[in-house]
């Protein structure tokens, strides 16, 4: 059977997901494998090394720089504390003497004889990796962190901006085709992460925000209007280090684009849950899209084999979105997949499949073809 | 030695695209090509995956055995096997390299000039001057993690102190390379030789420190050679041996593997050099866009590293402005609608437009994207910064100084495009007519696109140094160029100057090769197309005395012009290209130049 390769995003009503949690410089791990964790469970602490400052000390006491070594009183690899004297020159019989002092708590990390600077670094800042998700430590990666792996429900966004996040689901709306409005929001969504239908308006979002809500997952929202949240035009899609209270998930992309049948159905199985969220997203060779995790019990593992991802082109009878204009977010079965080449409206040469949606049939062309992928 | 077949690949990085190049009749032409997504990540993270696979398809397609198992058989015996095997690479996101110099617009332009035309992104310039505090400097080289450092400043003889300076900042960062933690960052010093003790004191211990000679030994001259042949050796000693596969990949190989860029700038420098012409090379990619040029006998190449067609194609409607882009747009449609569309292709890249709106959008971004990149480019591509110039009396009311740009678009010989809207337009006059619009050419000069974008593979081919195989792989280079890479588009004939509306700004003569003389006169914001192969065609040009064709204003000249799949573009719009701001006439302005050259498909 022909097969196409295209993208696709992950809707799966069990996974095993597996996560990396590391630190940005090696440090200690707390946990053991086997260990159960909660997504605030602290798995790695340590001390990142602290902001470097330089210290013009030949310029400061008007010595040449080849001086500063014999006006020290600090050697390479002290400790000293702000206002410490670290300098001083001999002066004249005794008087006008000239000194330096610390600017800093930190250490002497360099004393430079031809620049006649040294370099002072600043007190570490203590760094902490936490679980994310629900689940178990399955490995430990030596003085690093830990790789946590979970049984859990998992969806992939298309883009999302914010980092991780977490709390209880609540979905606000009918059906998929409906709007995240102003009016469904209130109080009680502080700290809750609230799924909606096919749309959330700037207005909406901020009014998410300002009642702290810790994440928003809907069809879709305008690319335009991304700019007054983040502060500049988005250039390219690497996001996640956005300091933002609600983290947001698109599932479709830009536009009023309704949420995928299978995507919204399994979010609303498990409406209340406690899930995980990230939006950090980064489109470019070894992609990241955003995700929603929702831990699942041992119960509530269906009893059919567990979906293996595995990297299957779309075939003859696969569930399909269309993802380019003019028939954007549409999605229907492929029915055939012509092997010859096909002239579009843009004359462009393409390869196509025939898509069947809602009784029409249309060639599109393959390239804007995502393939929805379900268990 | 003869070389009877080729198989040059490139390994990019989302697709791994292979070509063979076989001996027929006495030359060298192109035969078959194939093409396999890469393979440097996960799970296959061996590079010679892809680069098999794609060999695999060029098997299929030439019924042709290439492959013995997983290995490339060579020599060709009979009908099997290939001479030789050559390739370029910019997998894993290519050469990443952050440069540091004393002052910026001096050393520091140098050694980003050498960096880049060795054919690495530079992710950042360092400088003694460029305003950052100590700390901000060691935090950007701690989070940009470059695969290589190039250290330059000073003058022989000149500053030691601040050169060491910057030595001192990077020990201080201690900066620990992107790819693989168990190998020292490679860090090339090519600054003020006098300093060279100190530098290595400095860093000796904690970097795989390179000396080489100065980038900028006296103000007035460069010296970007030896270090750009050190950054090649480092990249395929260091960078490459930690990339997944390619190890495997070094020992098949029969020349050093290239970075993709440094390879098409070769190639377009040879070119440029063989037939003394000047040229301009643009790639644009879906993350950047790469400019070349020639011009005074100097290369120069620039990347805009956030200017693409597909993930950074926001960051052109971001950079240029909404407005910009919708001047080109010849239709009406919200502001909102539009960026969501753009948008859209942003998280969902390798989507192809299947309506005409969605290919009028696309190619009006192209445009954007093209113009931006050349103005950086022109920006870049100066004589040299800082340089005291004698001034005699005649040169008083001359406002020019040194740092001034070489590109002047009335001496451009060439214009090549390639990259995906510009290779694969659906119709030729669409690409002739976004490098018109975006380069503004001046003058006469020749259009040309790259057919399926070899310019990397004959780049290194071209580079092959093995005294027994140099001269007839360049011959090989040259002749597929010619022959079956470049599509000639035509020739743009475009006088520059001042006029009135409706005034006739040029009385163009043609004498075709079928015999027949063609003759217009071109108005002022006209373009006008005539058909005419890729034959000498002698041309007779008459500006009005305001305008120049580039003998000077109101002088005539008589040449030789070509013609090519589009033909000549008479173009009497204004230099730079003045669209009309109210809707309705630039509706019709767009629409009147689409049709001069059957740009678009009517539309139903």
């Amino acid at each position: 059977m022909a097969h196409a390769y295209t993208p696709g995003l992950k809707v799966l009503h069990h996974a095993k997901v597996t996560k990396n949690r590391r630190l940005p410089i090696k440090g200690q791990v707390t946990k053991r494998v086997g260990d159960q964790l909660e997504p605030n469970d602290i798995v790695a602490t340590t001390d990142l090394p602290g902001n470097v400052q330089m210290v013009k000390v030949a310029n400061l006491l008007n010595i040449g720089p080849n001086d500063v070594l014999d006006v020290m009183l600090v050697s390479e690899g002290d400790t000293v504390t702000k206002g410490q004297m670290i300098a001083q020159t001999e002066g004249f019989f005794g008087y006008f003497k000239l000194d330096v002092k610390s600017p800093i708590d930190g250490t002497v990390e360099s004393i430079s004889g031809v620049t006649g600077k040294i370099t002072m670094r600043d007190a570490p800042v203590p760094v902490e990796v936490d679980a994310y998700m629900t689940g178990t430590v399955k490995e430990i990666i030596p003085e690093e962190g830990v790789i946590i792996e979970a049984n859990a429900a998992f969806i992939q966004g298309i883009f999302g901006i914010g980092g991780e996040s977490r709390g209880d689901m609540e979905i606000l709306v009918t059906d998929r085709e409906h709007e995240l409005t102003g009016d469904l929001l209130n109080e009680s969504h502080r700290g809750k992460i609230v799924v909606g239908g096919s749309f959330i308006s700037l207005e909406t979002y901020k009014k998410a925000l300002s009642l702290g809500v810790a994440g928003v997952v809907v069809g879709g929202f305008n690319y335009y209007d991304l700019e007054e949240i983040l502060g500049y035009t988005l250039g390219v899609a690497i996001t996640g280090s956005e300091d933002l209270v609600t983290s947001l998930v698109l599932t479709e992309g830009y536009g009023n684009i309704r949420m995928g049948s299978r995507t919204f159905d399994l979010l609303k199985e498990h409406d209340g849950k406690f899930v995980s969220i990230n939006g950090a997203t980064q489109i470019r060779a070894g992609v990241i899209r955003p995700e929603i995790v929702i831990p699942l019990k041992e119960s509530e593992i269906p009893k059919t084999p567990v979906h293996q991802s595995e990297e299957k082109g779309i075939g003859k009878g696969s569930l399909v979105r269309i993802i380019r204009a003019p028939y954007f977010g549409r999605m229907g079965e492929v029915i055939s997949l012509p092997p010859k080449l096909q002239q579009m409206e843009s004359e462009t040469m393409v390869r196509v499949a025939e898509v069947k949606i809602d009784e029409e049939i249309l060639v599109i062309p393959r390239a804007n073809l995502e393939m929805v992928e379900t268990d | 030695m003869e070389l009877r077949s080729i198989l040059a690949t490139d390994c990019g990085s989302t697709t791994t695209k292979a070509i063979l190049i076989q001996k027929i009749d006495g030359e060298y032409r192109l035969t078959h090509r194939g093409e396999a997504p890469t393979t440097v990540e996960a799970p296959f993270e061996d590079v010679t995956r892809g680069v098999l696979n794609a060999v695999m398809e060029i098997e299929e397609l030439a019924g042709r055995k290439i492959l013995e198992g997983d290995d490339i058989m060579s020599p060709q015996n009979g009908d099997e096997g290939v001479d030789i095997y050559i390739s370029t690479s910019s997998a894993g996101g290519g050469l990443q390299m952050m440069v540091a110099g004393v002052v910026k617009s001096m050393s520091g332009e140098s050694a980003e000039r050498a960096a880049l035309g060795a054919g690495s992104i530079v992710m950042d310039v360092m400088a003694s001057n460029d305003g950052r505090l100590p700390h901000e400097k060691i935090k950007r080289i701690r989070d940009l993690r470059p695969d290589m450092i190039l250290l330059s400043g000073g003058i022989d003889g000149g500053t030691v102190s601040h050169v060491v300076e910057l030595a001192e900042i990077l020990h201080a960062a201690n900066p620990q390379p992107r790819l693989g933690q168990n190998y020292k960052l490679p860090v090339i010093y090519a600054g003020n030789k006098n300093a060279q003790d100190q530098i290595r004191d400095t860093l000796g211990d904690m970097v795989d420190l390179d000396i080489t000679e100065n980038i900028r030994p006296v103000l007035e001259r460069e010296n970007l050679e030896p270090s750009r042949d050190k950054i090649h050796d480092l990249f395929m000693e260091h960078v490459m041996q930690q990339a997944p596969g390619y190890k495997k990949l070094m020992s098949w190989t029969d020349a050093p593997i290239m970075p993709t860029p440094g390879a098409v700038g070769s190639l377009i420098e040879m070119i440029a050099k063989k037939e003394n012409i000047t040229v301009v090379g643009v790639d644009i990619g879906g993350a950047t866009t790469d400019i070349f040029s020639v011009f005074q006998g100097k290369f120069n190449r620039t990347v805009s590293a956030n200017l693409g067609m597909s993930y950074s194609i926001c960051n052109v409607l971001a950079e240029s402005g909404l407005d910009n882009v919708l001047r080109w747009v010849p239709f009406d449609i919200d502001r909102k609608e539009l960026t969501n569309r753009i948008g859209n292709k942003m998280i969902r890249p390798t989507t192809v437009p299947q309506s005409l709106e969605e290919l009028f959008i696309e190619q009006a971004i192209a445009r954007e994207a093209l113009r931006l990149s050349f103005i950086q480019h022109k920006e870049f591509a100066t004589s040299l910064k800082g340089v005291q110039k004698v001034r005699t009396i005649s040169d008083a009311f001359d406002q020019s100084s040194s740092g001034e740009s070489l590109v002047n678009m009335m001496d451009l010989d060439l214009l090549v495009g390639s990259g995906g809207v510009l290779s694969h337009a659906p119709r030729r006059e669409q690409s002739a007519r976004m490098l018109i619009d975006s380069f503004m050419p001046e003058g006469i000069t020749q259009l040309a696109v790259d057919s399926i974008f070899m310019m990397p593979q004959l780049g290194v081919l071209a580079n092959i140094e093995k005294e027994d195989l140099a001269e007839e792989a360049r011959k090989a280079a040259l002749e597929v160029f010619h022959k079956d890479c470049l599509i000639r588009l035509g020739a743009c004939i475009t006088p520059v100057g001042k006029a009135k509306e409706g005034a006739i700004i040029l009385t163009a003569e043609f004498s075709m090769p079928d015999g027949s003389t063609v003759k217009h006169e071109l108005k002022k914001d006209e373009l006008f197309r005539i058909e005419a192969p890729y034959e000498p065609i002698q041309a007779k040009l008459t500006p009005d005395k305001k305008m120049d064709i580039g003998a000077g204003k109101g002088e005539s000249i008589e040449t030789t012009v070509y013609g090519g799949v589009v033909g000549l573009i008479l173009d009497g719009r204004d230099r730079p290209i003045t669209i009309p701001t109210d809707s309705e006439s630039r509706l019709s302005s767009l629409k009147a130049w689409s049709e001069a050259v059957n740009e678009y498909p009517t539309r139903n």
